[in-house]
């Protein structure tokens, strides 16, 4: 107790914490306006709105989610080298050799829970017209992360770089192909020539764009690796702070009027 | 014979762990339900169960083909015969509307534990089988498992809450979210339940990748094509819907369309009532809507594609073996055929090569008239018939735009089931087929 007296005392840990512990009323208000993290939240919240019937919580899961797959992903990319030499064997040696190689099982259960979990949040927020006025934006840009969970979690899935791998994506991307005017098997791709010379080519079509190749292949594994490393990623942190401020502008979590 | 031997004593293990987990599952609910709710009765009726539910667990640990629980070969036989592409969807379809229509029935506690009991029973029973063990504990298959069964359950959650405020709206009473609202303070009611959800979600995380080794097959070749050939199983509802429409549509206009469609739906539903509370009476068109196209379109569709498309994708019954050589009979036709072959008994319109620009584009679309004039008729004329006859109120409401939006939507939504339907019922291919430029509708 002394310790933790002296502890509490020391200068330390009062230029940390401005304010005693939260064991009172006035306390409990002040933490949440004093900490960083806690600030994201209001001071106080509707009864109603906290209840697990009500919120099941999966937007708070898929966010926790979120941050376990963006700390597994750094710890991972530390090891796995994403070329066509090292990809494969890098994840054979995590499955095989690798002390704490259970951290790909976590990453990959993790993306396909997180997937999971954005939908439920989705359903959710739909089933209590939570959209509606005034959120109608912050649902908006709800739907612009859904699409970006899915692209993280379609470029990670080629990164194990097996023939579940290359192949999903394969089938994936290929649909690119026929994208309308701009695939090269896509309808009207025909009527975009110049001078009787194809524009929308396999080597220049949507596909291509995509892989950065005619097929899934080395530059495709790069692309993918830097998109699923760093560019979707800044995007969603950058939406997800939108979002949940948001939140708190257009009124805090929804309830009947 | 002998592989199914080697099966079994491979499941038993797993078998054994999942009836007793069901065993206690039910033992907890009845010590709930004699205990707090004062049920004796439906405490009985599951300690029964648990009971079964512990001897069925024995006889799988035996892991011989003589005791382990599983459904009798002729009941597999007729499930494989019976499940086909339009079985499954209209099966789907009647479960689905049959547990709307009658919702206040079916989210009884008792009759929704019932349900998950029969559900989980009908698993255990199922997963004896090699062929249906084989395909749902593919690891990557795994997920969608717990998926079925998450939405199952929050469903159930969000319909019950809806049924309460539905019936105490019809009294006049506010919602019950209404009655609920004094304020808390954040620190501790809401942190606290947090750090909880965390630690379970840790927990749980944790459970899962010990349990269950991520999938890691052969080196990547890009010269050996697996058949299947399947998408990540969040997209294998678009890959499903490449039977009935060309990759274009398919895969790249019907998904814009669902981003598009998600985001435009803020704006188009005018309705102000039900907001922030489970309903379903203050919005039945939009609740319908949504969930026709999540649970019956998405959700199903997903289903279809990860446990029932085989190679080739062809369709296989749960307990069939994925025989790549299934072969199956292709004979759809194209509407400018059935319309000028089949109808007037004359060969389709053909310009001749050396015609001039005019005469050959003529020529395409007298050959495509049929189906032109059709996908015009419903993209163009139906939306203005709706919005004078059965849409005239929410056109009033809307204005022109939202309204068009609105419409156009639900018909390019539409679009996959009466495909579907038309491919079922008449074997049509395409309505309108322009080759010529790639477009195949």
């Amino acid at each position: 107790m002394a310790i933790g007296e002296t502890i509490r005392n020391s200068q330390i840990w009062k230029s940390i914490f401005r304010h005693p512990m939260p064991l009172d009323r006035r306390n409990r208000i002040v933490v949440m306006l004093t900490n960083f993290f806690l600030h994201l939240h209001p001071v106080s919240i509707k009864k109603q709105g906290i209840a697990l019937s009500f919120t099941w919580c999966m937007g708070g899961v898929t966010f926790f989610l979120f941050l376990v797959e963006t700390v597994t992903g750094v710890l991972l990319m530390f090891y796995y080298r994403p070329t066509l030499e090292w990809a494969y064997n890098d994840i054979l040696a995590l499955r095989d050799v690798t002390s704490l190689g259970i951290l790909r099982e976590l990453h990959r259960w993790g993306a396909h829970a997180m997937v999971i979990t954005t939908w439920l949040h989705m359903y959710r927020v739909f089933l209590t017209g939570s959209y509606k006025p005034p959120r109608e934006f912050n649902w908006v840009i709800g739907v612009i992360l859904l699409l970006l969970t899915l692209l993280l979690s379609f470029t990670g899935y080629l990164l194990p770089w097996d023939q579940l791998a290359i192949w999903a994506i394969t089938v994936g991307s290929n649909m690119a192909r026929a994208t309308p005017l701009l695939g090269y098997e896509g309808p009207g791709q025909q009527l975009l020539t110049i001078g009787g010379l194809d524009m929308i080519t396999d080597g220049s079509d949507a596909r291509f764009g995509l892989l950065g190749a005619r097929f899934v292949g080395e530059e495709t594994l790069n692309r993918f690796y830097v998109l699923h490393c760093i560019a979707i990623p800044l995007a969603v942190a950058l939406l997800l702070a939108i979002h949940f401020w948001r939140v708190r502008k257009d009124g805090g979590i929804s309830g009947p009027l | 014979m002998h592989s199914n031997e080697l099966f079994l004593k491979d499941v038993a293990g797993f078998l054994g762990g999942y009836y007793a987990a069901i065993a206690i599952m039910n033992g907890i609910a009845a010590l709930i339900l004699w205990q707090r709710k004062h049920q004796p009765v439906w405490a009985v009726i599951w300690t029964t169960f648990a009971c079964v539910m512990m001897v069925l667990g024995s006889l799988a640990l035996s892991g011989s083909e003589a005791t382990v629980p599983s459904l009798p070969e002729s009941v597999r036989n007729l499930v494989n015969t019976l499940s086909g592409p339009v079985n499954y969807t209209v099966g789907t379809t009647v479960l689905l509307v049959g547990f709307f229509v009658y919702r206040k029935f079916f989210v009884q506690p008792m009759v929704a534990w019932s349900l998950f009991n029969v559900a989980l029973l009908l698993m255990g029973l199922s997963m004896a089988d090699q062929n249906f063990a084989l395909i749902v504990m593919k690891a990557d298959n795994v997920p969608i498992v717990g998926l079925v069964f998450l939405l199952a359950f929050f469903t159930w959650v969000a319909t019950k809450q809806a049924v309460v405020n539905d019936e105490r709206m019809l009294r006049g009473e506010p919602p019950i979210e209404k009655v609920n609202d004094e304020k808390v303070l954040v620190w501790p009611d809401l942190v606290y339940t947090e750090l909880i959800c965390m630690i379970a979600v840790t927990a749980f995380l944790l459970a899962w990748a010990i349990l269950l080794p991520a999938p890691l097959e052969e080196p990547a070749s890009s010269v050996k094509t697996p058949n299947p050939s399947k998408a990540p199983w969040y997209f294998l509802g678009l890959q499903e819907m490449l039977v009935y429409f060309d990759p274009w549509y398919a895969g790249v206009v019907l998904p814009s369309l669902v981003i598009f469609g998600l985001m435009a739906l803020p704006y188009i539903d005018f309705n102000k009532k039900g907001n922030g509370y489970y309903t379903i009476a203050e919005r039945k068109f939009a609740y319908l809507t949504f969930q026709f196209g999540f649970l019956e379109l998405w959700i199903t569709l997903i289903i279809l594609g990860t446990f029932l498309r085989g190679p080739n994708w062809n369709f296989f019954g749960p307990f069939e073996y994925w025989s790549p050589y299934k072969v199956e009979v292709l004979n759809n036709v194209d509407l400018p055929q059935m319309f000028w072959i089949g109808l007037f008994d004359r060969p389709l319109p053909l310009a001749a090569a050396d015609s001039p620009w005019y005469v050959q584009i003529g020529t395409i679309l007298l050959r495509e008239a049929p189906g032109l004039i059709l996908v015009g008729a419903y993209l163009v004329l139906l939306p203005p018939l709706m919005a004078v006859t059965i849409f005239r109120r929410y056109y009033a409401k809307m204005g022109l735009i939202r309204y068009m939006v609105m419409a156009n939507l639900m018909l390019l939504m539409l679009s996959l089931p009466l495909k579907m339907i038309l491919r079922w019922t008449v074997n049509l291919k395409y309505i309108v087929s322009i080759p010529e430029i790639s477009l195949n509708f």
